[in-house]
């Protein structure tokens, strides 16, 4: 019982139960950093072509295999020696605080597809009742729920019916990427509102773990050190805020939360694209 | 029970209903029975399972059972292949069929993966004319297939589609616009395209038949007028369950002509009204003297739940898990309604609104709790062991239970199962994979080997949280009625899967994901997988090469591996272990190796 005492003792993270791994024959363990392998694609496309693999035409699909230290907080270290450094430039960092993992878990929680697309409807809208009470915004669900139910022509969003509106975020310094659901929202706002409150929390930060006391910096407002920016269907950066909300639903591939000394090449509140001088900051 | 293959014999016996006396030769009895009575004895059997019992007794009950035989149960549509059905039963008019594994519901499996109807329906089409009823689960249903269904029976009376995809609103306009007779029109659960909501107007004119309708999942806008006709005409209509595009206002004028509705599924539940259109939608409500079943209730609120009390005096099952109801409002809602025996809920609600459950609801056999934000970075919210609990000591008839929180302890699980006993389906979803005990920090293991222990008629069982193999040493030893089972990110080497493999005799679906079994495992079980629908394992240790030894091993399996790689040596990502009496499926897309 030795393999999993071991695990236990390194609270049980890495599914591939090789912790202790002295007795596997050379079979499993091959078999077992193939599981544990690192995933072909440092970044999620939203939709990955005529790669030749089964899973070419339907996107990149993230596994277990993805996340190799396990899923758990942090408290649960994971043992798996070699496979490590395969899977670290991939991998949940276990260093930050945060669990992101559920999110990026393919058919994890275990929630039908139809039952994902409404959910995310309920659970935002449920914060906002006050304002109801008009039928314009009724209209606005319809047309969410509408977009929420994957019909969207644009084939930058991804095909996965579960992942509805799911774009990822990146920020500077961060080696880690987050995913938001842009259908969740229904304005720059609240988009905005949770991106500060994912990235900017003081756990994440060196202040101390009182969270009352720190306001998040603003993301929209230009006041602090970072910009919120996005990459369209052209490639192009532009910054968050410009074009009508629905607009940017259907032009935004990925967000970016950009240091401002950075950003100073995008166009700010300009809508001409000539005057674009530096469109790609990565 | 064994597998036996006289379940769906390739070839059965052509004889006709009264010829059977010579079937057996002279070794065997005569039958005390003519041919007659024993059919009309048998036409009294209904279920399934005792129709395959029958029908292995011997071969004269065999035939009669096949003669009389009207409805159909096939539970994996690849287990068996339409002729082969065709040939053994000439007399079906109800059909219930099943495709794909239950992990496609949650996006593990291409579009494209196959279970698509239109097979079947070629073959119906010819043999059985006078179909009435056919209900499809996990089926992929294309526009073709529903206008060859609403063209091929004259006497079709319900179509059922739960979790389906493929179709839209045209296959839905040739079903309503043919089938003269319709009856029931159920879709539930499916992902389909925005389509346009104009099938609803495609019931004939005069169409009075309609009992059950429900449209609550389908994101269409439909014409209220003519919903509004084909409600008041359609006296007998017992269920009625809209979409959202349906008002509170337009919801009251259907109410006005189906107040014999025993069960609603209302539309959106929040509309700015006047005094008197609340009072009127109150009154409507009201009127419902046979309310049953009441679902939908899209962003309801506080300010309008007060609507529906004076229809909640004889709900028995009351399904919230569309709207996020916050605890005091959820509670005051359930003081109204007594005579609960199933409850849905979002865990908005949190603890205390459960707390409320256990203590107005002596009757409650079901609870579902789902998460109204699986996503929550914050993971503060939901609802915890203490809600469960609450349940559980309030609630001593349940029976059912699909739980998802994001902490549970053992000590919790524990007591739950001794306050409640007789748990037949024990779902229990801690929504970070590999969640420790909350308290002790340590596996889950002693909590779930106490419903295993505890829980005798346990048929259903869904593992979470940290788990060990100890775990499934306790399933395997205790869990000897389960039928069911699901695992996510547990156990620690092969002893875990074999544990269960060996134990649990009346296994029927096993399904795992991202757990370390492998080649081991997978092969220990070779002479089970027979006498189960199914296996599932994706995200583990198996690799092709070990599926390829199953497949040998066992003709009788059909073993399905979708993979990046096709080497012998590379992990099978997905592995779909099913028995088959039909071969191996003909219709696998590419990226399913097939052995």
């Amino acid at each position: 019982m030795e393999t999993s005492l071991g695990l236990l003792n390194s609270a049980g993270g890495g599914g591939g139960g090789g912790g202790g791994g002295g007795t596997l024959d050379k079979n499993t363990a091959k078999v077992e950093k193939d599981y544990m392998g690192m995933s072909k694609e440092p970044e999620l496309e939203l939709v990955e072509k005529g790669k030749g693999s089964a899973w070419g035409e339907y996107g990149r699909i993230l596994t277990a295999k993805d996340f190799p230290n396990g899923f758990s907080s942090g408290r649960n270290a994971v043992s798996a020696g070699t496979k490590r450094e395969r899977a670290s430039a991939n991998s949940v960092d276990e260093g930050s605080a945060s669990s992101p993992a559920v999110s990026q878990v393919v058919g994890w929680p275990p929630i039908r597809a139809y039952r994902m697309n409404t959910l995310f409807n309920q659970a935002k809208t449920s914060n906002v009742e006050e304002d109801k009470g008009v039928g314009g915004n009724e209209n606005d669900e319809q047309s969410k729920k509408k977009m929420n139910h994957g019909n969207d022509k644009n084939d930058v969003v991804v095909k996965e019916r579960g992942n509805v509106g799911f774009v990822k975020v990146n920020m500077d310094g961060l080696p880690i990427g987050r995913k938001v659901d842009l259908h969740a929202h229904k304005s720059y706002e609240t988009l905005a509102k949770t991106l500060e409150e994912m990235f900017f929390k003081p756990s994440l930060t060196t202040r101390g773990g009182k969270e009352q006391s720190v306001q998040p910096p603003k993301l929209l407002d230009g006041s602090s050190d970072f910009v919120l920016t996005y990459e369209d269907r052209e490639g192009d950066w532009m910054l968050v805020g410009d074009v009508p909300w629905r607009m940017f639903l259907n032009t935004v591939k990925r967000l970016r939360i950009m240091r401002t000394s950075e950003a100073n090449g995008l166009a700010p509140k300009s809508q001409d694209r000539n005057e674009k001088q530096n469109g790609k900051p990565i | 029970m064994p597998f036996s293959k006289n379940q769906m014999d390739p070839d059965p016996p052509e004889d006709s209903p009264s010829n059977s006396t010579n079937s057996e030769g002279a070794n065997a009895p005569q039958s005390p029975f003519p041919d007659e009575v024993l059919e009309k004895v048998l036409s009294f059997i209904d279920s399934h399972k005792d129709r395959s019992s029958v029908s292995l007794v011997r071969k004269d009950w065999y035939n009669a059972e096949r003669w009389t035989r009207a409805k159909l149960f096939i539970g994996n549509c690849y287990a068996v292949s339409p002729e082969i059905v065709a040939r053994r039963f000439p007399r079906i008019k109800s059909v219930i069929l099943k495709g794909k594994p239950r992990f496609s519901d949650f996006n593990m499996l291409p579009r494209d993966w196959g279970a698509n109807v239109h097979s079947w329906l070629v073959v119906f089409a010819k043999v059985y004319p006078f179909l009435e009823e056919l209900r499809l689960k996990r089926m992929f249903v294309t526009d073709e297939s529903l206008e060859l269904l609403a063209k091929s029976f004259p006497g079709f009376k319900a179509l059922s589609l739960l979790s389906c995809d493929g179709f839209s609103g045209n296959g839905l306009k040739a079903i309503v616009s043919h089938c003269r007779n319709l009856t029931e029109l159920d879709i539930q659960d499916c992902v389909t395209e925005d389509f346009a909501g104009d099938w609803l107007s495609s019931f004939p004119e005069n169409f009075a038949s309609l009992e059950i309708l429900n449209f609550a999942s389908l994101n269409s806008e439909v014409s209220f007028d003519d919903l509004e006709r084909l409600v008041s005409q359609c006296k007998s209509l017992r269920v009625l369950k809209v979409n959202e595009s349906i008002t509170l206002d337009l919801l009251q004028r259907l109410l006005m002509h189906a107040s014999q509705l025993t069960e609603l599924g209302t539309g959106s539940f929040s509309q700015e009204l006047t005094p008197r259109q609340y009072e009127e939608i109150e009154r409507a409500f009201s009127n419902c003297k046979n309310l049953q079943v009441l679902s939908g209730l899209w962003e309801a609120s506080s300010l309008y739940l007060p609507l529906i009390y004076g229809a909640c005096a004889g709900l028995t099952f009351l399904n919230l898990s569309d709207v996020a109801l916050q605890s005091g409002e959820f509670a005051k809602l359930l003081a109204y309604c007594p005579n609960l025996r199933r409850l849905w809920v979002t865990d908005t609600v949190e603890d205390k609104g459960l707390e409320a459950v256990g203590s107005t609801c002596p009757l409650l056999e079901e609870l579902r709790v789902f998460p109204a934000d699986p996503y929550d970075r914050d993971q503060r919210d939901g609802v915890t062991e203490v809600g469960f609990l609450a349940v559980s000591r309030g609630c001593r008839k349940l029976h059912y239970v699909l739980y998802f929180c994001r902490r549970m302890t053992n000590a919790a699980v524990v007591t739950i199962v001794r306050n409640c006993p007789n748990f037949t389906h024990f779902r229990l979803c801690i929504m970070n994979p590999r969640e420790p005990d909350y308290l002790t920090n340590g596996p889950m293991d002693e909590g779930f080997g106490a419903v295993a222990k505890t829980c005798t008629k346990l048929k259903r069982l869904s593992i979470s949280g940290l788990l060990t193999d100890l775990t499934f040493e306790y399933i395997g030893k205790y869990a000897k009625n389960l039928e069911t089972l699901s695992v996510a990110f547990a156990g620690s080497s092969d002893r875990g899967m074999q544990y269960v493999l060996e134990g649990c005799p009346k296994l029927r679906k096993l399904e795992i994901r991202d757990c370390p079994f492998g080649n081991a495992a997978l092969l220990s079980g070779r002479g089970k997988y027979e006498m189960m629908r199914s296996l599932w394992m994706s995200s583990c240790a198996v690799t092709i090469k070990g599926c390829r030894l199953l497949a040998k091993e066992k003709p009788g399996l059909n073993v399905e591996v979708i993979s990046e790689e096709e080497n012998d040596e590379s992990q099978a990502d997905k592995v779909y272990v099913y028995r088959s009496v039909a071969g191996p499926r003909r219709d696998a897309p590419p990226f399913v190796i097939t052995f």
